[in-house]
C-alpha cells in the first residue's frame, strides 16, 4: 500500500519533470514566433522569450498551463491590429513582456493581456505602452496582477480603455502596478473578495479606481493622483479602504473619492490632499471614517442626500476651504474627536479636548449651496465676520451638527 | 513788475478780493496794509499761485501766473507763519530748497548775518519762534531774485535781528528789486516803505507814498493816518 | 517731481511709522513661516492680512502723511515747482515706501525660509503684486480725501469709512443681492461686481492661485472661462491699474483748483 503510493509519487514527479520542457523564442532560434511556441508547448512548459521585437497580435493560449517569461523585456508590437495576448487557462503566469500598440476599437475591447475564464494565474512585471485596455480579466478567480506598468495617452473617454479592467471575478489581487494615462486606472465590476494594494494611478482621464457592484474588497496603500476623479466607489458594500492617498484631483466637479450607495464600509488612515472635493458621499450608510487626513481641499466632505449612520472620528481637517458641506438633516451622522485647523476654542482643563464644540458647517458653505455664485466671496472679510457670528449663534446651519470633542492638537496616527 | 487786473477771490460765501487792480513800480518797497481779513495774505498767495482766483489776471514780469510755475523762479517769498517739516534739520532744509531751486545761493552770508551757525544741525521742531523766523529769512533771501514778497517779516524777531533785517531790506532795494511787505509794525512800515497800498473790502483803498497818505488823511502821524482810514470807513 | 519724490521718501524714511509698518510685516512673515511651517498656509493667512490691512494702512498713512506734511507742501508751493509734481511726488513717496515695507518685510523672511526652492513662489508673487496695487490704490484714494477736506477729523473719518465700505460693506451688499436675486443668472453680475471693488479683485487674483479656481467651476462656465484665461488676468490687471490711474488723475484735478 505504502510502496505503491511512493511509486505513484515517483512516477508523477518524473512525468512532470520529463514533460516540463523549456522553449526559447528568438529570431535565430528554432521557434521564431510566440504563437508558434505556444502552439507546440504543453502543460507546464516554460516559454523563454528573448529580447527582440515580435510583430504579433491575437496570440491565443487556450487550456495550457504555461509559464511565459520575457528576458530583457521583449517587445510584442500588436501594430494597432487588436489584442496582443489572450488566455483562457489555469495555473499560468506571464511576466517580463513589453506590449505596445494595441488596437483601438469602438466595438471590441482590444487588450494588452486578456485573461478570461481562468483560475490561479499570475500576470506580473510586464510593461504595456500605447494600449487600449491594459490587462483585462473576466470570469476569473484566484489571480494576481502585480508589478505591471501600464501607460497610454488617453485623449477622450470613447477612444480609450482601462488600465486594469476586472469583470465578474473573485479573489483577485492587484498589487504594485502603475497605471498612467488611461481612461480608468483600475476598473472593477462584480468583483468580490479581492485586494487592490500599493498601486499608483496617475493622470487617468476618468477615475483612478472605479468600483461598481463589488463587495468585500480591500484597497490599501494606493496613490491616486491627478485623475479626472480619484476613486469612485458605487453600489457596493463591505469595502475596506486603508492608507490610500487621494491627491490633486483638481477641477470643477472633480473629487478624490466619490461614495455612492455604499454600505458597511470603513475608511482608515487615508490622506486626501488638494482635491476640489475630497469625499462626496451620496446614499451611504454605516460608514466609518477614522483617522484620515484632509488637507488643502476645496471641500473636505460633501454630504449629499440620504446619508445615515456615518461616523467621522479622529480625522484631521487641515486648511480646507470648507470642512463639511451638508445637505438635508443630520440623520444620525456623527462627528467626534476630530482635529479641525479652523477651531479657535480653548481647553481650560487641559485634557486635549476643546471645551467648546466645533461647528464644521459654516454659514458660508450653506450660502454657497443655495447660491453657488457666492463662492466669489470666499475668504472675504465680510464672510469671515458672517461665519463668526453664525458660529456664536447658529441660525441657518444645523444646530446639532457639531463635533463636541474637538481635539486641540493634530491627531498622530 | 506785478500787474494785477480785476482780481476776484471768494472762499465759499466770503468775498476776500473784489475786483482788485494793482500795478507795482519796477523797483522799491511797497507795503501792503489793511485791517485783519482785508485780503493781504490772499493777495500775496494769489501772486504766488498758491491761491487760485475766480477771476482776474495776474502778471509777474509780463508772465501770466495762472497755470504757470516757472515765473516763481524770480520770486523770493517769506511766508507769514514759518511752518517747516519738523523732522528736518536746518541745514537739510536749506540744502533741500537750494536743490529745488537749482540756483546760486548766498546762504552762508545770511547764516552769518543772523547768527544761525549753532542751529544748523538742530531739528526745526526744536527751534524757537524767532530762530524759525531767521531760518525763514535765510531761505527767502538766499536766491537774490528781482521780486521779494515778505509776509510779516518782523514777527518774533529780537531788536538786533530786526535792525539787521531792516538793513538787509534796504540793501536789496538798492539793487533795484521790487519788495512787497505786509506788516503790523507801523513804524517799521513807515521807515522802509516807498509806497503804501491799503486794502479795504477786497479792493485797493489807497495807493501812494507815506507823505501822500498823511496829507490825504490830514494826520501828521503815520499810525494815526492809518487809524483814520479805518475809523472813517467803519463809522 | 523726482526731487519732491526724493524728499518725501527721505522724510518718510525718518518717520517711525515706516519702520513700524516694516517690522510689523517682518514679524508677521517670520511668525507665520516659522510657527506654521507650511508655506501655502502662510500664504492664505497672509492674504487675509493683505486684503484687510494693506488698504487700511494705505488709507490712514496717506491721510496722515498729507495732513502732517502741510507745511512742507506750503513751502514747496512757493517754489518754482509744478503743482501736480508736488502732489504726485508726495503720493509716490508714500505709496513706494509703503510698498517697499511690504515687499521687504514679507519678502525677507520668505527668502530666508527658502521661497525660491518652493512652488509657492508664484502664490507669493501674486500676493505681493496685489498688495502693491492695493497700496497704490488706497494711498491715492486717501490723498483724494485729504485734498478735498481741510478738516483732519473729517478726512480721517471719511478715509476709514471708505475702507470699511470697500473691505466689508460692499461684500455684504454683494452677497445680499446674490441671495435676493438667486433665481436669475448671476454669473455675469458677480463677475462684474467682483471686478469693481479692488479689494475683491485682489482677493480673487490671489485665490485663483490657491483654492478658488476649482471651486469656481460650480458657478458656471463664465467665471472659469474668464479668470482661467489670459484675458481674465489682463482685464484684472487693467482694472486694478484703472483704480490707480483714476484717483491719481483726480489728485491732479483737485490740487490744481485748491487754495493753500
Amino acid at each position: 500500500m505504502l510502496r505503491s503510493f511512493f511509486l505513484f509519487l515517483f512516477l508523477t514527479l518524473t512525468s512532470v519533470v520529463s514533460q516540463a520542457q523549456e522553449i526559447e523564442v528568438c529570431k535565430t532560434c528554432e521557434v521564431k514566433t510566440i504563437q508558434a511556441a505556444v502552439d507546440m508547448a504543453e502543460d507546464g512548459d516554460i516559454l523563454r522569450i528573448k529580447s527582440e521585437t515580435y510583430k504579433e497580435h491575437d496570440i491565443s493560449i487556450i487550456d495550457k498551463s504555461l509559464t511565459i517569461i520575457g528576458e530583457g523585456f521583449p517587445v510584442i508590437d500588436a501594430e494597432m491590429q487588436g489584442t496582443a495576448i489572450s488566455i483562457r487557462a489555469e495555473n499560468f503566469s506571464i511576466e517580463g513582456l513589453k506590449i505596445i500598440n494595441v488596437g483601438r476599437s469602438h466595438t471590441n475591447d482590444f487588450t494588452g493581456i486578456l485573461v478570461s475564464n481562468s483560475k490561479n494565474f499570475e500576470v506580473k512585471n510586464n510593461r504595456l505602452d500605447q494600449v487600449f485596455f491594459g490587462i483585462l480579466l473576466e470570469r476569473s478567480s484566484e489571480g494576481t496582477v502585480s508589478g505591471n506598468i501600464i501607460t497610454s495617452n488617453a485623449k477622450s473617454q470613447s477612444t480609450s480603455g482601462n488600465g486594469v479592467h476586472i469583470w465578474k471575478s473573485e479573489e483577485i489581487t492587484v498589487k504594485n502596478n502603475e497605471v498612467i494615462g488611461l481612461r480608468d486606472g483600475i476598473y472593477l465590476e462584480f468583483v468580490n473578495n479581492s485586494e487592490i494594494i500599493n498601486n499608483l494611478c496617475k493622470d487617468n482621464l476618468r477615475y483612478g479606481l472605479h468600483f461598481m457592484f463589488s463587495d468585500h474588497d480591500l484597497y490599501k496603500g494606493n496613490i491616486f493622483e491627478n485623475n479626472g476623479a480619484g476613486v469612485a466607489v458605487m453600489y457596493s458594500k463591505f469595502i475596506d479602504m486603508q492608507e490610500n492617498q487621494f491627491r490633486k484631483n483638481w477641477g470643477s466637479a472633480s473629487y478624490g473619492l466619490l461614495l455612492k450607495e455604499i454600505n458597511d464600509s470603513e475608511l482608515r488612515n487615508n490622506i486626501f490632499e488638494d482635491n476640489t472635493i475630497a469625499i462626496s458621499a451620496d446614499n451611504t450608510n454605516r460608514i466609518d471614517y477614522i483617522e484620515n487626513d484632509f488637507r488643502n481641499n476645496g471641500y473636505a466632505i460633501r454630504i449629499r442626500g440620504a446619508v445615515y449612520d456615518n461616523n467621522f472620528k479622529r480625522n484631521n481637517f487641515l486648511y480646507n476651504s470648507f470642512d463639511v458641506a451638508y445637505t438635508g438633516r443630520l440623520n444620525n451622522n456623527k462627528f467626534s474627536n476630530n482635529y479641525w485647523s479652523g477651531y479657535s476654542g480653548y481647553d481650560l482643563n487641559r485634557d486635549g479636548i476643546g471645551d467648546v464644540p466645533f461647528r464644521p458647517v459654516t454659514l458660508f458653505s450653506y450660502l454657497v449651496n443655495k447660491t453657488p455664485e457666492a463662492i466669489v466671496l470666499l475668504r472675504s472679510t465680510f464672510i469671515d465676520l458672517l461665519d463668526f457670528s453664525e458660529k456664536v449663534s447658529p441660525i441657518f446651519t444645523p444646530a446639532d451638527l457639531i463635533d463636541a470633542q474637538p481635539q486641540m492638537k493634530k491627531i498622530q496616527w | 513788475m506785478v500787474n494785477i487786473t480785476n482780481l476776484h477771490k471768494k472762499f465759499g460765501p466770503l468775498v476776500v478780493l473784489n475786483g482788485l487792480n494793482l500795478k507795482t513800480p519796477e523797483s522799491g518797497i511797497i507795503a501792503v496794509l489793511g485791517p485783519n481779513g482785508s485780503g493781504k495774505t490772499t493777495l500775496i498767495k494769489s501772486i504766488l499761485g498758491m491761491v487760485v482766483p475766480q477771476n482776474g489776471e495776474i502778471e509777474v514780469n509780463g508772465e501770466r501766473v495762472k497755470k504757470h510755475w516757472n515765473y516763481r523762479k524770480n520770486i523770493d517769498y517769506l511766508p507769514q507763519i514759518a511752518n517747516f517739516p519738523g523732522n528736518l534739520k536746518v541745514q537739510e532744509l536749506i540744502d533741500m530748497i537750494k536743490d529745488l531751486r537749482d540756483k546760486e545761493a548766498r546762504d552762508q552770508e545770511l547764516i552769518d548775518l543772523f547768527k544761525l551757525e549753532p542751529f544748523l544741525q538742530k531739528k526745526l521742531s526744536n527751534l524757537s519762534g524767532g530762530s524759525k523766523q531767521k531760518v525763514n529769512l535765510v531761505l527767502c533771501f538766499m536766491f537774490d531774485s528781482p521780486l521779494i514778497i515778505l509776509d510779516e517779516p518782523t514777527s518774533g524777531l529780537d531788536p538786533v535781528s530786526l535792525i539787521r533785517l531792516r538793513k538787509l531790506i534796504q540793501r536789496e532795494k538798492e539793487k533795484g528789486k521790487t519788495i512787497l511787505i505786509t506788516s503790523h509794525i507801523m513804524n517799521f512800515v513807515e521807515e522802509i516803505s516807498d509806497r503804501i497800498v491799503f486794502l479795504l473790502e477786497g479792493q485797493i483803498y489807497f495807493n501812494g507814498t507815506v507823505e501822500e497818505l498823511k496829507t490825504s488823511t490830514g494826520e501828521k502821524d503815520f499810525e494815526h493816518a492809518i487809524a483814520n482810514i479805518l475809523t472813517e470807513n467803519h463809522a | 517731481m523726482l526731487k519732491i519724490l526724493k524728499y518725501s521718501f527721505y522724510d518718510l524714511s525718518r518717520s517711525l511709522w515706516s519702520y513700524v509698518y516694516f517690522f510689523f510685516y517682518l514679524l508677521l512673515g517670520v511668525v507665520l513661516l516659522f510657527l506654521n511651517n507650511d508655506l501655502s498656509n502662510a500664504v492664505i493667512t497672509l492674504m487675509n492680512v493683505i486684503i484687510i490691512l494693506v488698504p487700511l494702512i494705505g488709507t490712514i498713512f496717506g491721510v496722515m502723511y498729507f495732513y502732517n506734511s502741510r507745511e512742507f507742501t506750503e513751502l514747496l508751493l512757493a517754489q518754482p515747482v509744478r503743482r501736480s509734481s508736488i502732489f504726485f511726488g508726495q503720493y509716490l513717496g508714500v505709496a513706494i515706501s509703503l510698498s517697499a515695507s511690504l515687499i521687504l518685510g514679507l519678502g525677507l523672511p520668505f527668502i530666508i525660509y527658502g521661497l525660491f526652492q518652493s512652488g509657492a513662489i508664484w502664490d507669493f508673487a501674486s500676493l505681493l503684486v496685489s498688495g502693491v496695487f492695493l497700496t497704490f490704490i488706497f494711498t491715492a484714494l486717501a490723498f483724494n480725501i485729504a485734498l478735498s477736506h481741510e478738516n483732519k477729523i473729517k478726512g480721517f473719518g471719511l478715509a476709514i469709512l471708505l475702507w470699511l465700505f470697500l473691505a466689508v460693506v460692499y461684500d455684504g451688499l454683494f452677497l445680499l443681492s446674490l441671495v435676493y436675486f438667486q433665481d436669475y443668472p448671476l454669473d455675469k453680475f458677480s463677475l462684474v461686481a467682483s471686478m469693481l471693488n479692488p479689494i475683491d479683485l485682489s482677493r480673487i487674483l490671489i485665490l485663483l492661485k490657491l483654492d478658488i479656481s476649482a471651486l469656481l467651476g460650480y458657478t458656471g462656465a463664465v467665471f472659469k472661462q474668464f479668470f482661467g484665461t489670459g484675458l481674465g488676468a489682463f482685464t484684472s490687471i487693467a482694472v486694478l491699474s484703472l483704480w490707480v490711474i483714476l484717483p491719481v488723475w483726480r489728485i491732479k484735478y483737485i490740487s490744481a483748483k485748491k487754495d493753500f
